[in-house]
């Protein structure tokens, strides 16, 4: 275990990293940057913030409290917590390198065997090897339980035949995180399934762009044909895909492996929201003078104050005695649901200028606020739906049964 | 924005949290409660002396005079484990005259009253008039004073407890101005005080009529303190029926919960039917937010500026979330719900009550819009 850090070398270490992202941060590269690693759309962006991602790698401050020996920083998990700070004091882009370095990274290093860290946690710091999950398929979205894309073990090969899709970064990727069907037997649908490392540069393997609702591209659908991977490539053993799966949700929470530091996503900072309706204008009075918007604005403001406030209080056990799951399992469905009212109560104030949308140069902050709407919808979805969430907190945080 | 709230705790108030979960769960099981309603007096003055006895009057109250010299902080989880058990006695209208006494009285009102209700004593506040204004500065009723001699009229309303009180602090204009006067229940005449039906039935609330009672001058508090006292007042007040409300809230979701996880329609739980299921949860996430507010309205409470937005949303959040959930829960037990069987009831008008006591949802917010906005 790395050592805690005292006051003085935690406070030597943070104000090296506020200077370095002081100077480092490139804020507005001259076009826009996305907000979340599921909207990388453009080959400009993509190289920018794979850059970026190298360079804070190399800089230190990614990845400082994992393990030395595979490419970390060895560090006390303190000293990554002071850097994931400075990044958001200056407004840092963020880490483009989400399912690798969030799910695949901490899922190695929990489980993997020495070769394995070897080879996959440096390159997934420094973003040389982009990572992409292969979860959801067309037919088995929510229910990913089912999903029945196969792969069958043939000598010291498994074919692999199916598709998966809503692959962010798919046509980026090195490496997929793949959930397969190895056996359709089992005595259940989850025994069935195997989770694989699995290699996107293998012939059998193409990719199809999708477009989103917003016009812009970020994902896509995966086709496997005949793609014969290397046995190697399972991980967890054959039959264990669904807890694997599982498993990499429960990183989030950091109590196994510590996180990596960075943000995937970039937080809504409401006072943006509150200085737009400031300056918004409604029949020539500030729009914060409507009663209307200005209780709907206000009913916001408590909403984000408490989820900011409940961040803090995840990490007191003491006033989490009765339903210690509550909290972490409702933030997902409480955060995404709150960003995609937020956005939408933010086109709103803008008057006739909800009309415009983003290339129009009468659009209120080049259409900020309709991209930022139409994308919330991908937090809302993806990563398990708020329908899903709620059975997820009704079931596990409530004791309520299962809906069958 | 720099005057939003924080949140954390103090050892006490978590000791305090454990006691009060036990004591009130112990001490006021549901058929005690129901038993209460038809009982004049509302609660069980056995149970009041043991409350005196634990010293949880005291705790806001300073050393200097026999309390215990915490905060507010510390009384939080008392009122919320009293709300989430609907254990109803004058401990929180005594708490919130005893904080107006700190802000307002002077030292010879301080050291006559403090000490008798740190060790027991209650007290109440009378602020409310027929105009049903939540503004309490907008009030009719009147202090003349001639001659060292301070002479009331007019009536107030939805004074809590106020015939197991032994003072009541009620608000005058005298000269224009809003004065506060300390009343020795003991020393009112017959019929001053008329019982009034409030739609809490666990509760006990009384109209004073003030005409004819006269003080002497001493027994007001000073013009220069006003401010203060009407600031304190607000935020005590908000602070403990946001707690009552923040427990109210848990225990009618667990309510609602274990009914859905035994009722069986159409051969299933009807806990697992997701037009049951997912509103309780929206529910459930609504009340830990009121839960966070309240903790966090707590521990910014001594803070100018933050302790207002602090308590306000608490207040706001609690009355919405404890509003909405019980109204849920009369919905999720069908016919039982409508009964007066069904416990939803109760919490349901208890919500209502508290919000017209303090402010509702929507009041809170817009007094919060010009602390935030303006």
């Amino acid at each position: 275990m790395a050592e805690k850090p005292s006051a003085a070398e935690l406070k030597d270490y943070a104000g090296q990293a506020d200077a370095w992202f002081k100077e480092n941060t490139v804020r507005d590269p001259g076009f826009m940057l996305p907000l979340t690693f599921m909207e990388v759309s453009t080959d400009e962006q993509f190289d920018f913030l794979r850059d970026w991602q190298r360079k804070v790698y190399e800089a230190g401050y990614l990845g400082a409290s994992w393990p030395k020996e595979y490419g970390g920083g060895g560090l006390h998990s303190e000293y990554q917590r002071a850097a994931t700070r400075a990044m958001k004091k200056y407004d840092a882009p963020i880490m483009i390198n989400a399912i690798g370095n969030g799910w695949a990274g901490p899922l190695i290093l929990d489980l993997g065997s020495e070769e394995q860290k070897q080879k996959y946690i440096k390159p997934m710091l420094s973003a040389e090897d982009i990572w992409c999950q292969g979860f959801s398929e067309p037919e088995n979205g929510s229910d990913l339980g089912n999903a029945q894309l196969k792969a069958v073990k043939d000598g010291d090969e498994y074919v692999l035949n199916g598709s998966k899709i809503w692959t962010s970064l798919g046509d980026r990727a090195k490496y997929m995180i793949l959930l397969a069907r190895t056996d359709f037997d089992a005595p259940n649908k989850y025994a069935g399934l195997s989770f694989f490392l699995n290699p996107m540069d293998v012939d059998g393997i193409t990719t199809s762009r999708i477009k989103k609702l917003t016009g812009e591209y970020g994902f896509v659908q995966t086709f496997f044909t005949d793609a014969r991977i290397s046995a190697d490539c399972l991980f967890g053993g054959e039959g264990n895909g669904w807890s694997m799966a599982m498993k990499t949700l429960e990183y989030e929470r950091g109590a196994k492996v510590k996180p990596v530091g960075g943000y995937f996503v970039k937080e809504l900072d409401v006072m943006e929201i509150v200085e737009l309706a400031k300056n918004s204008v409604r029949n020539g009075k500030p729009l914060l003078d409507d009663p209307v918007m200005r209780d709907k604005m206000t009913q916001y403001m408590i909403d984000i104050q408490a989820l900011n406030l409940n961040n803090t209080r995840r990490r007191m056990p003491q006033l989490m005695q009765d339903r210690p799951m509550g909290l972490p399992l409702m933030n997902k469905l409480a955060r995404t649901e709150l960003i995609r009212e937020l956005t939408e109560f933010s086109l709103a104030f803008q008057g006739t200028k909800a009309g415009y949308y983003v290339g129009d140069e009468n659009a209120v902050d080049d259409g900020y606020w309709h991209r930022s709407y139409l994308n919330s919808f991908s937090a809302t979805i993806g990563g398990g739906t708020s329908e899903i969430q709620r059975n997820i907190v009704a079931e596990h945080a409530l004791g309520l049964p299962k809906t069958r | 924005m720099e005057n939003l709230g924080t949140i954390g705790t103090t050892e006490e108030q978590i000791e305090l949290m454990d006691v009060a979960t036990n004591f009130c769960r112990d001490k006021s099981p549901i058929d005690k409660v129901r038993g209460l309603i038809d009982d004049e007096l509302g609660y069980d003055p056995g149970i009041w002396k043991e409350i005196g006895e634990l010293g949880w009057l005291a705790i806001a109250i300073p050393e200097a005079h026999d309390g215990v010299g915490l905060s507010m902080a510390e009384v939080v989880p008392i009122a919320e484990q009293m709300g989430r058990n609907l254990m109803s006695t004058p401990f929180g209208s005594t708490t919130v005259a005893a904080q107006a006494l700190l802000a307002g009285g002077s030292e010879a009102q301080q050291a006559e009253w403090l000490p008798k209700i740190a060790a027991g004593t209650a007290a109440t506040l009378a602020l409310r008039e027929a105009n049903g204004d939540w503004d309490l500065v907008n009030i009719d009723a009147t202090a003349v004073e001639s001659g060292g001699t301070v002479t009331l009229s007019g009536k107030k309303q939805l004074v809590l407890w106020a015939d197991s009180a032994e003072l009541i602090i009620a608000s005058v204009k005298m000269d224009g101005a809003v004065r506060f006067a300390l009343i020795e229940r003991a020393k009112l005449g017959d019929g001053a005080l008329r019982r009034e039906t409030v739609i809490d039935e666990t509760a006990r609330s009384y109209e004073l009529t003030l005409d004819g009672v006269t003080l002497s001058a001493d027994a007001l508090f000073d013009a220069s303190r006003t401010r203060e006292t009407l600031e304190k007042i607000e935020l005590a007040a908000g602070l403990i029926h946001s707690a009552e409300m923040t427990g109210g809230a848990q225990a009618v979701i667990d309510y609602t919960l274990e009914y859905l996880k035994t009722r069986k329609q159409f051969g299933k739980i009807i806990g697992s039917y997701q037009a049951l299921k997912h509103p309780t949860v929206n529910n459930y996430v609504e009340y830990e937010k009121a839960r966070t507010h309240l903790y966090s309205a707590a521990h910014s409470w001594g803070e100018q500026g933050r302790g207002e937005v602090a308590v306000r949303m608490a207040a706001a959040q609690s009355h919405s979330s404890y509003s909405t959930s019980a109204d849920r829960a009369i919905q999720f037990h069908g016919g039982f719900g409508f009964t007066h069987d069904c416990d939803a009831q109760l919490h349901r008008r208890k919500a209502i009550l508290s919000g017209a006591l303090i402010g509702d949802a929507a009041y809170q917010r817009s007094k919060l819009a010009g602390l935030l906005f303006d």
